[in-house]
């Protein structure tokens, strides 16, 4: 017994990209992509590293996102969004390149990782032992975590975990595709539960190894959450333009709706809240309890212009997206929600540059700022609302074209690899057994 | 005199499918007072009736943002100036203590905004209503679909508005008095 196929419940639409459409794009995306890194790297000197950085995590949250996506809708056994989980199957299955654009990052983790990459060794390379002139107990009590070796097994475990989990939804929803058969729906369902714990679980330890360990000596249990938050926020958005791109190439017509779309829309806006929430978690109870381990992150980050930076994500990331999509006619509107992606895409941009640059490039020097130096952080905030404009003036000044760049090229990248996967698959599910219920989906 | 005492006339039907088609049917006729009752949402119920957006979520926005001007003002009389308190080192007024409480209120006086703003719109609670008195009314929290036609309607008119509605496949077409 199988499901009715996408020719029989909507004989119109075109199941697969045309042959030979869409390779141009493809071939430019990826092209325009790499070169766009490539000057990064050619101009950016030492800081490329740490810019290449915020451009990497910025577009990785994108593709493990997709792969959240595709075992989050299995689990729940949702019947709205199969038209849109081959999109996030494909997207999912850019996580290989991610892997090969970890070298520039394995190329530079001593520029990355400079505050632990060296703990407790002088420049000769020798050993501080306890007792001695610049020993660091607290990066030693780390060692065990935090040296190279472990470090870089970390990098093929969760590769492996997140590469294994793409391809094996990916694969089984493709053999749906020809078999019809409704019993892989129900495996996968049964396999996102553990899929999903393994997927916390490597996510967060990712986001401690590869941001939170820019400053080794600090420490946030929700900092994982955090990061995955603004990750699935950033696939959202980024799914929603490129489906709309694709719809405009004429494709997925009347099989992404208004209907997707409002409800890609109601998800982008309640992670976006999301993030907020979790981020407001975080400071508080640090601000809360001011204990000089934990708010040095913070005071980090009301230095150098960062202030201002903080100040346009309270804003930039919850207040103006908060209102501009919460109603359910600019969720609903084409050019509404396109703007809203767009708007958020960027603010992650910069949302990756407040996590990694303030700590990674703590080496670079700023024009003098006024002394805040005894005061607390909140003082040191709320001083930083009246030092907003020249806060601005100090990031602009120092803030890299690559910091943009790199994200920006890393996402051209990896939309090549997706078109390229999209154009080697059916566009949806065209077997999948709630295919019915998706194309027929309306909200109320 | 007796057509003041008409509430409206309903019928009864069999399925999703039938009621949704006969809602269309009825507005496209000029109808303009209908309202259907189903023992579950029925898909595109709101469009086939012609229903404009509810204005429900205006009521819980204001209500909202009334929850959050009242935490504030609540915490920062109560601690910045009625009795100052200091706790911990902190400002009497510290934003970031005051957020959790701002966020609760918002969500309570939405809360209460969404169920009392849903109890107004529809003019409950009330102990009775006409439609009550339909033979069959009672099947509408199981296996029935019933649309009615309230007398209100320009359109309305006892025995056209019965026999249109009996043409479309209404059963137990019944007119109900006030």
């Amino acid at each position: 017994m199988t499901a009715p196929s996408l020719q029989q419940l909507a004989p119109t639409a075109a199941p697969k990209v045309k042959d030979g459409d869409l390779a141009t794009a493809q071939m430019a995306l990826f092209g325009v992509g790499a070169a766009l890194v490539a000057t990064a790297w050619l101009t950016g000197g030492k800081d490329f590293f740490a810019s290449y950085l915020v451009g990497y995590m910025g577009t990785l949250g994108i593709c493990l996102g997709a792969l959240f996506f595709t075992m989050l809708q299995h689990i729940t056994r949702a019947g709205w969004s199969v038209n849109v989980r081959r999109l996030a199957e494909n997207i999912a299955a850019g996580l290989p390149l991610m892997l090969l654009l970890f070298v520039p990052i394995l190329v530079g983790w001593k520029d990355i990782y400079h505050h632990w990459a060296h703990a407790n060794h002088d420049a000769a390379g020798n050993a501080i032992v306890a007792g001695q002139a610049g020993f660091d107990a607290v990066l030693a009590g780390k060692s065990a975590w935090l040296n190279p070796t472990f470090f870089f097994v970390r990098v093929g475990i969760y590769f492996a975990i997140w590469i294994g989990l793409a391809t094996y939804f990916r694969n089984q929803s493709l053999r749906q595709d020809e078999s019809g058969d409704p019993a892989i729906s129900l495996r996968l369902a049964r396999v996102a539960a553990p899929g999903l714990l393994l997927f916390a679980l490597s996510l967060t330890f990712a986001a401690f190894d590869w941001i939170m360990s820019i400053d080794p000596h600090w420490f946030s249990t929700i900092f994982g959450v955090t990061y995955f938050a603004g990750a699935y926020m950033v696939f959202c958005a980024y799914t929603v333009l490129l489906a709309k791109w694709l719809t405009r190439r004429g494709y997925l017509r009347g099989l992404i709706t208004t209907e997707h779309y409002h409800d890609l829309g109601k998800f982008l806006w309640a992670f976006m809240v999301f993030w907020t929430y979790t981020n407001f978690s975080q400071y508080m109870l640090i601000w809360y309890a001011n204990l000089p381990e934990e708010t040095l992150w913070f005071k980090t980050r009301a230095e150098g212009g960062w202030g201002a930076i903080g100040t346009i994500l309270v804003f930039g990331h919850f207040f103006i997206p908060f209102v501009f999509l919460l109603s359910r006619n600019v969720k609903r509107s084409s050019v509404g929600l396109s703007i809203g992606a767009v708007f958020l895409v960027v603010i992650h941009c910069i949302d990756m540059q407040f996590l990694i640059l303030p700590s990674a490039r703590e080496h670079v020097e700023h024009a003098p700022a006024a002394p805040h130096g005894s005061e607390g952080i909140a003082q040191a905030i709320e001083s930083g609302l009246a030092r907003f404009p020249s806060d601005l003036a100090t990031y602009l000044h120092d803030v890299h074209w690559a910091d943009f760049g790199c994200f920006a090229g890393l996402i051209a990248m990896l939309t090549g690899v997706a078109l390229w996967n999209i154009r080697r698959t059916n566009l949806v599910p065209v077997r999948d057994p709630r295919l019915a219920e998706s194309i027929h989906f309306q909200n109320f | 005199m007796s057509d003041t005492t008409t509430w409206g006339i309903v019928a009864e039907f069999e399925s999703p499918a039938a009621i949704y088609h006969a809602a269309e049917k009825v507005t496209a006729h000029g109808y303009t007072k209908v309202d259907a009752h189903t023992p579950f949402p029925v898909h595109g119920m709101d469009k086939a009736l012609r229903q404009p957006e509810s204005g429900l979520g205006w009521i819980v926005v204001c209500c909202g943002f009334t929850g959050i001007c009242l935490a504030q003002l609540m915490m920062w009389w109560m601690n910045a100036h009625d009795y100052v308190i200091w706790v911990s080192g902190k400002e009497p007024y510290a934003w970031p203590s005051t957020i959790p409480i701002t966020f609760e209120c918002m969500v309570l006086l939405s809360g209460f905004g969404a169920v009392f703003g849903m109890f107004g719109l529809n003019r409950l609670p009330r102990l009775h209503h006409p439609i009550f008195q339909h033979s069959t009314i009672h099947r509408v929290t199981d296996d029935r679909f019933f649309l009615s036609v309230e007398a209100t309607d320009p359109k309305f008119d006892r025995q056209q508005t019965k026999n249109f509605l009996e043409s479309i496949g209404g059963k137990h077409v019944e007119i109900l008095e006030d």
